[in-house]
Parts: C-alpha cells; structure tokens; sequence
C-alpha cells in the first residue's frame, strides 16, 4: 500500500487499527440494533439510535474501502443506503429490516475474519444478503418537504446542516414541534463532558438538532456554541433543564404569516416504527459495555419476539436455519484489550518503585563489593537484602495483581452477541424467548471471554431448539407463552460462575438412561449404579450428539460434548441439572484467569506436581488405617463426610524413589462442589507460576493443564484438578493418564512448550 | 517541516492517512511531513489555536460537531482562515460536500481513495501554499 521500509510498518499498524477498530463498531452495531429491535417492539424509536446504527455502517464503508477490503464495502455500501432511507424516513424500521440488519452483523464477523485470512469469504451469503437489501430499499417513499423556511433561522446555521441533520428539523418542524436556540460558552478542555451533561438534560425534553460553533466571543480556550434543539416544552423549562452562568436560551419565532403545520399526534403513528421523537421517554440502555465498568448492575436484557409472522412475510430475507449459521462463530477477529489510562497510571507507578528497589540493590551491592570485613558484616547485608525482597515481593505482587486487571474484561462482551443470537434463533424457531441477563458486569480474563462465546452460544441454542418448548404446548401446561432463559454470572472466590438456565421441557433421566443403554454408551448394570447427577451428565458425551437420541429425547444433546471439551480446556467444568416440566439449569465454573496462578507444589514419588490452590480446600496427613474401600473406590471420612481418594502415584503409573515412605498426605481439591482427595507424599510449598503449554509429546494426554518452570531449572506438571475430578468420579469414560508416567520414563524429561 | 492536521474520528483512517502523509516518498517530496491527528471537531478546535498548520484535511460526518461546522469555523477564524482545506468523506451526500466546498473548503476527495490519491490531493494544496508563502515552511522542493 504504501512504499519504502518506514512506510510499511506504519501501513501494517493502520491495519491493525482497522481490524480492532471494525470489530469494535460490529460489536457496537449489534448492541445498538438490540436496542432498536426493543424500541420497535415497543413502538418507539429513538432516532438518534437509528443515525448511531448509520453512522456505524457508514464508517465501515469508508474503513473497508480504505483498507482494501471489497466485499465488506459492498456490503457496508448497500447498508449504508438502506440505513439512510431509515433514518431519512422513507422507509419503515421494522423486525423485517431488523433481521436483514442482524444478519449484516454476523456477516461482518465472518468478513473480518475472512479478511485476515482466518476464513474464506462468505461471498454467497453476502450476495444474498445484498439482494435482500435491494428488495428492501424498494419499498422506500418519498421524504418530506420544505417547512424550514417557515422559522426564523440564520442562513448561516442552515448552510452548515447535513442532509440528515435537515431532515431531523423537518421532521420535528412537521410534528409541531417548536424550536429553541440554546448559546452556550464552553471551555475548550472540558467541552466533551460539559457538552454530554447538556444533552443529558435536554434529553427528556427533545431532540438536538445540530451544534454549531459562532466563532464569537471565542478566545483560544472558551467556545461558544449555538445549540438548536427541537421540543415540545415550553421556553422555561428547557431553561431549568438546561442551566448554567453561560448559557442563553430563546424561542425561535415563526415567521409573520406561516401558519402552524398541522400537529401530529403522537398515537397517530404506526406502532412498528416510523421514527418517532423520543420526546417523553428516554431510550432504556440495555446493554451497556463501552462505558466505564458500571457501578450499579447492568439493566436485564430483554428480548421477545413481536411478530414472526411479519417475517414470513418479508422479502427472502427470513433466517432459515441455515447450515452456515450453525457453524458461526461468537468470537472476534481481534485480541485487543481496551485498558483505561488510570490502570496503566498505576503500573507505572509500581514500575517506578522497583526502579527505587533496583537502586538500593545496586547500592547495596556495591556495599558488599567494596566491603572489608570490619565495615559491613554478611549478616547486616542479609538483614538489607531481605528487607530490599520484601519490598520487591510486594511491589511485583502489584505489579502482577495490576496487569491481571488489564487483562480483566466484563462478561457482557460475550453477552452482547448471546442477546443477538436469542433473538435470530427464536425467529428461526418461531418460539418467542426472553433473554434475562445478571451479572454482565463480572469481570473475566479477555482470552476466556473470547473462548466462552462458542459454548455459551451451543448451550443457549440447545436451550430454544430443544428445551423451550413451542407456544401452544406451553399454554397447555399453563405456563407463560414466552419461555426464559436466564444468563446468570456471578464471581464466586477464584472462580467465575455461568448458568444457563431455561424454563423449558426438561429432561427426563429415565428416557435418558434408555437412549444410553440403546447406544450402548452404557450397560444395563452401570445404569443402574448412576446418581441422577450423573444421568444428565450423559448428555455431554459425545454419543449423545447423533440425531436419533436427539429425537428420543426431544432433542437435546447437540454438540453439549462439544462444549464440555472447550470449557475443560479453559479449566473449567460445567454441570448439568433439569427438572421434567420445569426446565434445566447448566452451570459453567471458571477460573478468572488463565495467566499466572497460585499452586501447591506436591512430591510423588520424587516428581513434582502443581496442584492449583484455587481448587484446593485443605491438605491433612493421610491414616491408612482409615481409607476404606467402597465400590473400588478409596474412601476416607473427614469430619464426618466421605471423601473419596484417588492415589496419584498408581493413577499416573509412576514408581521409584519414596514407596517406602512413612507419611502421606492427602490434598483435598474441590471443583463446582464436587470433592476429591489427592494422595501425595510430600507438600513442597506454595508458589506463583506461569503454565505453559505442553510440548508436542504430552500433548493429547489429558489430566494435565500444563506444565511450569520453577525458577531452579526443575519442571512440574500442572495437574488439571477439574479433569481428574472428572476422570475419577465419573463413570465410563476413558483411562487416559496411564501413559504419562511411561512416556516421562521413556523420554527422561517433560517437555515444555511456549507459551 | 510541514504540518497536516487531521480531523477524523475513526482511528484507523486517521492511521491511514498518517501512514500515507509520512511515508518517506512523499514527507522528503514536500520538506518532511508531520500529521497531527485531531478525533472530533472539538479536539480539532482545542488544537488550532496552538499551531501552525499547512494543511488541514477533515471528514464530514461527525458526532457533535460536523465536518461542515468546523470548516465554517476554521474559515472564520483569524488564525486560520487561509490554510488549505481538504475534504475527505464518504458521504454520497452531494448536498453535503457542496456545503462544504461553498464553506470555504479548497477540495473534496471521496472515500475510499487510494494511497496515490491522497499523495496527490494533499501535493497539490501543499504546493499551493508553498508558492503562496515561501517564507513560511521552506522552498518548496528543497528536500530537508
């Protein structure tokens, strides 16, 4: 794109802009539309929200075609087009145009990842989709009229109005509204957030129109601006509304002669949405992300289908399920972590103190070089050097801490697209959904939150395929017509829990141990020895995906084993709990971040393992003499509850060194509120490590979350406690640890991978 | 030195442009080439009073105050009111770029545009001033 060696640095940086700043506005577009889809439910549109979702387009038009990227500025352009007759009023904002608008956001998705080469391009789709575009801006009308000429305006102030913008005073002109010129002086500094607390306060009154600066009275730091506003009230109290030493508010008068347009009531308009003022009420936020971290709990999601009805209707433009869509994935196409400045103000705060402790050590040093005996004895430098590591130890603790913020984003990010994908999946379904959100705000390692929209999309797509059940089947049952879903999200210790949670059919663990005695995933005897916690568990195996169990059990099970595996390799685990006739609840437990933890280090057999303290409750000293065995399996009681053991040593097939031990130790791990105990030989200690990825050789081997450098040349293997839990508590599945202690044994070493 | 300000609120247009505007063949064409980016109206405003600018290139459609309303600003001001102004937007709004050319604007190129021409857009305003002002940034052609 651009030439010579220090132009193509700059040409890749700009591009990297391009794709955060793409995604950011898809992201933002597909929350604005979630808001629009509301308000068209509601009748109510709010246009501003409707030149957001344009301005949105508008500037991914110009990005894309800046940046090369065709097919996303064809589509942008279409777009672009069909927003403008919206926003212009020629043409009605309804659940139809909404779908093809959905649609465009997960498109987008789809292009930036094909432009990076992640994907191919889904040029079919967006031909389709461009052709439904077309349709839908044939059914455009006209705009309105010249009224403006009507006011008493300055030529000047008119010769500065985009179109848009003009049409916006036409449309309040037509509908009786008055309008006001508000002259306020700003100080340059501050005029962002002076100017958002003025619109704030003009809000519930009207429209703002335009903001010119006058150029008058302006020094180099002051500005004055002329405000024109649209309303209904009456001149006093838009001037309580908006207040302030330098702000001068008149009516502008009609011209002599023009008589008043005719006032349009405002029930006179179409429920499903011609743009109506937003004059009354102010637009319910309904998902907010962008802004800084909410202090009060994010408002609920709400989405219910209106009218699916009006789809079949509408163009070829209604969502079938399509295979494509099936396919999509949540996540973006970016790995950009928008970090408040005030965070990083902070980490450079620690930095600057370990500059201070990197100089005393220097000094110290020093000191100890040019030492003779009598001066500085080596016990006054210890006593130096430990204070120095105490501070040092703090400050890094900071440091860490601080940079594990950065990293921190709120769920609501993965929430944001859950919302859109109810809402084109119950259309899909013809089942009407609402979506109730807690929790948006808790906050999540960015690399889970991006691995997390897939499942949580598998998981609510299960829920409205299979669990909600259809309308009428739910009034027969005498519950409501609309099914919930509930998208819980709650932090909770090291941890973070999800719940999906629907008030559907439910499953039935009778049915369920059927299919799988019939798939032969499961014999008649073990059946028979299963909880009802494991019964549902069945569904996260993979037998259970095919389609004849899927109709066995009115579906449910597509792809569930899918997401287990992907919420197990973010070392996590996800239960399953249902109810016949009143619906069925999974819970994702998470850890807050996968970057450095706090382990407990364990010698077995003269190896040594990392036992993730976040999943350890405690660690006592093993009694033989107590350990019992129950079903095959060894059971110890501690106060008063079993506590089945499992004895690493024989699970990952080691021997050697410390088999003629006196004292052992169990470590007592606990994931979701399943508990298992560890037998280990010796507690080594607790320290912060950084996991690393295993080498290629371990890699299948599971059972292990990775593998971590001491410091002092030794390695450990972190031990995945979720799996193990999983592997040892649970029935059927495979033995899969076995070979690790043959494969170390063959090979001599672990090998680490990068991270 | 020649300094361009750029009022854009999309910040990979703005790193677009700067790319473009810094890249050695056409920064050492014109004396060496400094883009200062401004991301609103306002931002564009807080910086022109501080500076010197040779060029000033602007989008039009804005949140808060419009690419038009700055222009008529820029234009009214005394510190400002000669330097070339150059329009980039991708508004399809005929309207709208009239607007802007009649507010004083000196050229309007459409978005997307390519790298060669934007080197020639902003060439030409540049080269205008130069010749208008040779005291003020340097012979024109001179290299730095």
């Amino acid at each position: 794109m651009v030439e010579g060696p220090g132009g193509r640095n700059e040409t890749d940086k700009a591009r990297d802009e391009f794709f955060s700043e793409a995604q950011e506005l898809v992201d933002g577009l597909g929350r604005d539309l979630l808001m629009l889809d509301d308000g068209v439910k509601k009748g109510q549109v709010d246009p501003e929200l409707i030149n957001d979702v344009f301005r949105a387009v508008h500037t991914l038009k110009g990005l894309s075609g800046l940046f090369g990227a065709t097919r996303m500025a064809g589509l942008s352009h279409q777009l672009e087009d069909v927003l403008d007759d919206v926003r212009l009023g020629r043409l009605e904002v309804n659940a139809a145009v909404l779908d093809l608008l959905f649609q465009a956001v997960s498109l987008y998705a789809r292009l930036l990842s094909a432009e990076k080469g992640e994907t191919p391009e889904p040029a079919q789709d967006v031909e389709q989709l461009l052709l439904a575009l077309g349709q839908a801006a044939m059914r455009r009308s006209g705009g309105g009229a010249g009224v403006v000429a009507q006011y008493d305006l300055d030529p000047g102030l008119l010769g500065v109005l985009t179109e848009y913008e003009e049409h916006r005073l036409r449309s309040n002109i037509r509908q009786g509204f008055k309008l006001f010129r508000i002259r306020v002086r700003f100080s340059l500094a501050t005029i962002d957030n002076a100017l958002d607390e003025l619109k704030a306060n003009a809000r519930p009154f009207g429209e703002i129109i335009t903001y010119l600066p006058t150029g008058a009275g302006a020094d180099a730091d002051t500005i004055e601006l002329e405000i024109l506003m649209a309303s209904r009230a009456a001149v006093d109290e838009i001037r309580t509304a908006i207040r302030g030493p330098h702000v001068a508010i008149d009516e502008v008068q009609r011209r002599a002669g023009q008589s008043m347009a005719p006032p349009a009531k405002p029930s006179a308009h179409p429920a499903h949405g011609s743009i109506a003022p937003a004059a009354s009420s102010p637009p319910i936020a309904v998902v907010s992300i962008h802004a800084p971290p909410p202090a009060a709990p994010v408002p609920d999601v709400r989405i219910a289908d209106a009218a699916p009805a009006e789809a079949a209707a509408a163009l070829a433009s209604r969502p079938g399920p399509a295979p494509a869509g099936r396919e999509m994935s949540l996540r973006s196409v970016t790995q950009t972590v928008r970090v408040d400045i005030r965070k990083l103000d902070r980490l450079m705060t620690i930095v600057g103190e370990l500059a201070i402790v990197k100089t005393a050590i220097a000094r110290l040093t020093e000191r100890a070089r040019l030492a003779r005996p009598t001066m500085t004895s080596p016990r006054e430098l210890a006593i130096e050097l430990q204070r120095l590591n105490r501070t040092f130890e703090r400050h890094l603790a900071q440091m860490q801490s601080g940079i594990l913020e950065v990293r921190m984003v709120p769920l609501g990010q993965a929430f944001d697209k859950l919302a859109r994908i109810v809402r084109q999946i119950s259309r899909e379904h013809a089942k009407d959904v609402n979506l109730v959100v807690t929790g948006s705000e808790t906050e999540i390692d960015k690399l889970i939150v991006e691995e997390l929209s897939d499942p949580l999309m598998h998981m609510i797509r299960n829920a409205i395929d299979h669990g909600i059940e259809p309308r009428e089947e739910r009034l027969h049952v005498g519950k409501p017509p609309i099914g919930t879903i509930a998208l819980n999200a709650f932090q909770k210790g090291n941890h973070v829990v999800i719940e999906v949670e629907d008030d559907g059919a439910g499953m039935d663990s009778t049915a369920l141990v059927a299919a799988a005695i019939r798939r032969g995933v499961l014999s008649p005897e073990e059946a028979r020895e299963l909880s009802t916690r494991e019964i549902m568990a069945l569904v996260f195996m993979p037998g259970f995906t095919t389609k004849e169990v899927a109709t066995d059990l009115s579906g449910r099970g597509v792809g569930l084993d899918v997401v287990k595996t992907n919420i197990g390799k973010l070392g996590g685990v996800v239960d399953i709990a249902s109810d016949v006739g009143i619906g069925t609840k999974m819970t994702i437990t998470l850890p807050i971040t996968l970057a450095i933890i706090s382990v407990l280090l364990v010698e077995i057999r003269g190896r040594l393992f990392a036992i993730p303290l976040a999943s350890v409750e405690e660690a006592i000293a093993l009694d033989e003499g107590q350990v019992r065995t129950v079903e095959a399996r060894d059971v110890l009681t501690v106060r008063g509850a079993s506590l089945p053991i499992c004895r690493l040593d024989r699970l990952f097939g080691l021997s050697g060194s410390g088999a003629s031990r006196t004292r052992s130790f169990v470590v007592i791990a606990q994931v979701a509120d399943r508990r298992l105990g560890f037998v280990v030989d010796e507690l080594v200690g607790q320290q912060d490590i950084v996991i690393k990825p295993l080498g290629k050789s371990l890699k299948k081997v599971r059972g292990f979350a990775g593998a971590t450098e001491l410091g002092d040349q030794r390695v450990a293997l972190v031990v995945d406690v979720a799996a193990l839990i999983e592997e040892v508590l649970s029935p059927g599945e495979t033995r899969f640890l076995a070979a690790v202690g043959a494969e170390e044994a063959r090979t001599g070493v672990v090998t680490v991978g990068r991270a | 030195m020649r300094r361009v300000l750029v009022v854009e609120d999309s910040v990979s247009a703005r790193a677009f442009v700067r790319a473009v505007l810094e890249a050695p063949d056409f920064a050492t064409a014109h004396g060496g080439c400094e883009v200062v980016e401004a991301s609103s109206g306002f931002d564009a405003m807080r910086l022109l009073p501080r500076s010197v600018y040779d060029l000033i290139v602007t989008d039009i459609n804005m949140p808060d105050i419009n690419g038009l309303e700055l222009i008529r600003f820029i234009r009214k001001s005394a510190h400002h009111g000669a330097t070339p102004l150059l329009i980039i937007s991708s508004s399809h709004k005929k309207q709208d770029v009239e607007r802007g050319l009649a507010l004083g604007a000196n050229a309007y190129l459409p978005k997307p545009f390519a790298p060669e021409q934007l080197k020639n857009a902003c060439g030409r305003l540049l080269e205008a001033t130069a010749r208008a002002a040779p005291q003020s940034s340097g012979p024109h052609g001179a290299g730095a």
